[in-house]
């Protein structure tokens, strides 16, 4: 197998705040292999997006504290110097963010903006990279390019914004596309464009790409492979035909079931997950699932599960401390259409699971929940934008927060 | 966009006229000084008193001499005598106007080349000792009344009566045209009391908004494009961070240029604001209109210029 192209090992970030400290990431360990597509699903707070922000030496700063290692075509990007990562962001690492009206500077022209991003890497004339910038609006299918340049961001529409976005992300034609949310600011309709789009891109120009999205109907449509994260930590992991078709974590369960679909009767009701998700600061002892897991037992409380192999695939892990033929049944009663009370019953009918005796006194605590906060509050939720709060909240607001959960309505937008 | 220029103006015009109305108005119902008596001087007769009523016009009904006084303006860009001296209001304001222009724009560029870089320095470095220090420094400033201050500054280096005599102290003022260098050195002190106050409340304002900026998520955008944090602060940051400081310039300069009574009392400087000042003191109604109509003409001047400059700096007004 060849070397991936982006790998991050045991990566554990966490920021000193006011509050404490957020362990927002919390030794995980993912792969991309060159041209292909890695799903990040998590919730708000769930720490998705800050491995990818760290990336790109995006969250240092005096409170934070990183441990582990990211390697990106074979430089470690965690002790990288400042001025080689700079190098390697916007060049061969990109990444776009989620609401592509406030993540373009909107006094300046969307021209000028994609000839300054391949200025900080070419050295290019700006009358070469006008013309650049025209041909990568065209690219990813903008009409009128060249009137389209000389316009600021206010003047698009929010699918075009996202795609002058993307067109701005890969100016500098980057081995590695991150995309953080992409669609959620969307339409619909846009959505699906745009996840065409880059898979589009994708097979022209050969980049690889992590989508981070909280919508499992997004990664369904593009990626090769996804990460499940919950509470900072990685719960489940495999190919998204593993992860569809077998899903082994009683978090993912709640993800796919949660998702209203159109060929299941119209009265069956959708089995969402109870609860929110933990503070960061604050985690819920043992597994950190075990206070909104309907299949949980006393040693989950006390013992926290490590990734561990599915049967019979290699690549397939998860962490969860319930016995593999156990969730074979729970998903297959699911899937059955079975209530969720006999599931239950059945879950709790299977032998206790022994707790180490090192852990037998272990305190157990379901955590707190997430305070709503006003910190690191981004201009975008200032206007009225939805959504529960993430922990990443309680960090130092210039690390601004951009995870989020729900979809967020905007209006009737055209291409 | 013409018109919506051409309309702020033709609003501009009626509100002078507005303007002057209403002091109009309140010259002659607020009890003041009969200005006939006090130009008759001391003993005078109560004939001699009415003599000068007619010859000033105030024994007319207020609406007439109101009438009479806009009519003299737009037709013949005559604002009348004063009371007192006789001499042509347009003659004494265009005698005085130099001394406030340089008064207060002298005052402008100081507070800007003190404000403006502290309040970045601040914003950048925010919660330093710098940024704190700072901050403190801006809270003095802002606290320390102009009257205050501007005899502290007198009696500590003015060189006739301060301690450590460096600078030309009250009443030195001569004209740029007179002699370039004493016009300079005159307005040091003075300058410095004006930018004090403002050169605090810009830093405030400029750190406030930068730190505001640089927490939107194009600055994020920035940084993840790989420009260098110079770049990040000063093109996408400070470029958003002044827009605001810029509209408040506009509107305190036109404030300003109505006169700084209490700078040119202390300094005595020969501008607008102290011309203002004696003639409320003396009842001399043509000069306090005029300075009045002045004033209200620059403050709307000026508030169509920062709203043309905010247009101009923020593409997203001017569809609106």
């Amino acid at each position: 197998m060849s070397t991936p192209l982006f790998s991050v090992d045991d990566l554990r970030v966490s920021f000193r705040t006011l509050d404490g400290v957020v362990h927002a990431v919390d030794g995980i360990s993912y792969a991309v292999e060159a041209g292909k597509t890695l799903g990040i699903v998590g919730e708000s707070g769930s720490g998705k997006t800050v491995s990818s922000l760290t990336a790109l030496g995006l969250t240092r700063s005096d409170n934070t504290t990183i441990k582990g290692s990211i390697t990106f075509d074979g430089q470690d990007m965690v002790t990288l110097a400042d001025d080689k990562l700079r190098a390697v962001r916007g060049n061969d690492m990109a990444m776009i963010f989620q609401d592509p009206l406030s993540a373009l500077h909107p006094f300046y022209r969307v021209g000028w903006q994609l000839v300054e991003a391949m200025r900080a890497h070419q050295s290019i004339s700006k009358s070469a990279a006008r013309t650049r910038a025209a041909e990568l609006l065209d690219l990813v299918g903008i009409p009128d390019p060249k009137r389209r340049i000389d316009q600021y961001p206010h003047e698009f529409s929010g699918g075009m914004r996202q795609r002058a976005m993307i067109a701005m992300a890969l100016s500098n034609e980057p081995k590695l596309l991150i995309a953080d949310e992409p669609t959620t600011a969307l339409d619909v309709t846009v959505q699906a464009q745009i996840l065409a789009l880059l898979q589009d891109l994708q097979e022209r120009l050969g980049t690889a790409i992590i989508i981070i999205t909280h919508d499992l109907g997004v990664v369904a449509q593009i990626a090769d492979d996804i990460c499940v994260m919950y509470a900072g930590r990685i719960v489940e992991r495999g190919s998204t035909e593993d992860i569809f078709h077998a899903p082994q974590h009683p978090y993912t369960w709640g993800l796919l079931r949660s998702i209203p679909r159109l060929d299941n009767p119209r009265d069956e009701e959708l089995m969402p997950i109870s609860g929110r998700p933990p503070s960061l600061i604050n985690r819920p002892s043992g597994c950190h699932f075990h206070p909104r897991c309907p299949y949980v037992r006393d040693a989950h409380k006390r013992v926290d599960p490590k990734l561990a192999a599915v049967d019979g695939s290699a690549e397939h892990v998860v962490a969860c401390l319930l016995e593999s033929s156990v969730r074979s049944r729970i998903w297959d009663g699911i899937q059955s259409g079975r209530d969720a009370d006999s599931l239950q019953r059945m879950a709790a009918s299977s032998p206790e699971p022994a707790v180490p005796p090192e852990l037998a006194n272990a305190p157990e605590s379901e955590g707190t929940d997430i305070e709503p906060s006003e910190e690191g509050v981004t201009e975008s939720e200032r206007h009225g934008q939805h959504g529960p709060m993430g922990p990443v909240d309680e960090v130092d607001h210039r690390l601004t927060r951009n995870e989020r959960s729900g979809d967020v309505i905007t209006g009737p937008e055209d291409t | 966009m013409a018109t919506y220029i051409v309309r702020r103006i033709l609003w501009g015009i009626v509100l002078t006229i507005l303007v002057s109305a209403l002091t109009f108005l309140f010259f002659n119902i607020l009890p003041s000084a009969d200005p006939a008596v006090l130009r008759a001087g001391r003993n005078s007769s109560p004939a001699t008193i009415e003599h000068i009523r007619v010859e000033l016009g105030l024994n007319k009904p207020v609406y007439t001499q109101f009438f009479t006084y806009m009519k003299n303006i737009i037709l013949h860009w005559n604002f009348g005598y004063s009371f007192y001296s006789g001499a042509s209001v347009t003659s004494l304001i265009k005698d005085r106007l130099p001394a406030t222009l340089s008064l207060t724009l002298g005052a402008a560029v100081l507070w800007l080349l003190i404000g403006v870089p502290i309040g970045i320095i601040s914003a950048i470095k925010r919660g330093s000792a710098v940024d704190r220090g700072a901050m403190a420094g801006a809270l003095a400033g802002v606290s320390f009344p102009d009257f205050w201050l501007g005899l502290l500054v007198l009696f500590l280096f003015a060189n006739d009566i301060g301690r450590f005599k460096i600078f030309p102290g009250a009443g030195s003022y001569v004209g740029l045209t007179v002699s370039p260098v004493h016009w300079f050195t005159s307005l040091l002190l003075p300058w410095f009391v004006l930018a004090s106050t403002s050169a605090a409340v810009y830093s405030r304002v400029l750190r406030g908004s930068l730190i505001e900026s640089m927490g939107e998520d194009y600055i994020r955008t920035a940084r993840a494009k790989g420009l260098t944090e110079r770049r990040v602060i000063w093109r996408h940051g400070v470029r958003s961070a002044v827009t605001p400081v810029l509209t408040i310039l506009g509107l305190d300069i036109g404030a300003l240029l109505g006169g700084a009574v209490i700078a040119e009392t202390v300094f005595d400087i020969p501008g607008i604001g102290r011309l203002n000042y004696q003639a409320i003191v003396s009842s001399d109604f043509p000069i306090v209109q005029g300075t009045v109509i002045l004033a209200a003409l620059f403050i709307v001047i000026a508030n169509i210029v920062v709203d043309i400059m905010y247009a101009y700096l923020d593409p997203r007004v001017r569809y609106s």
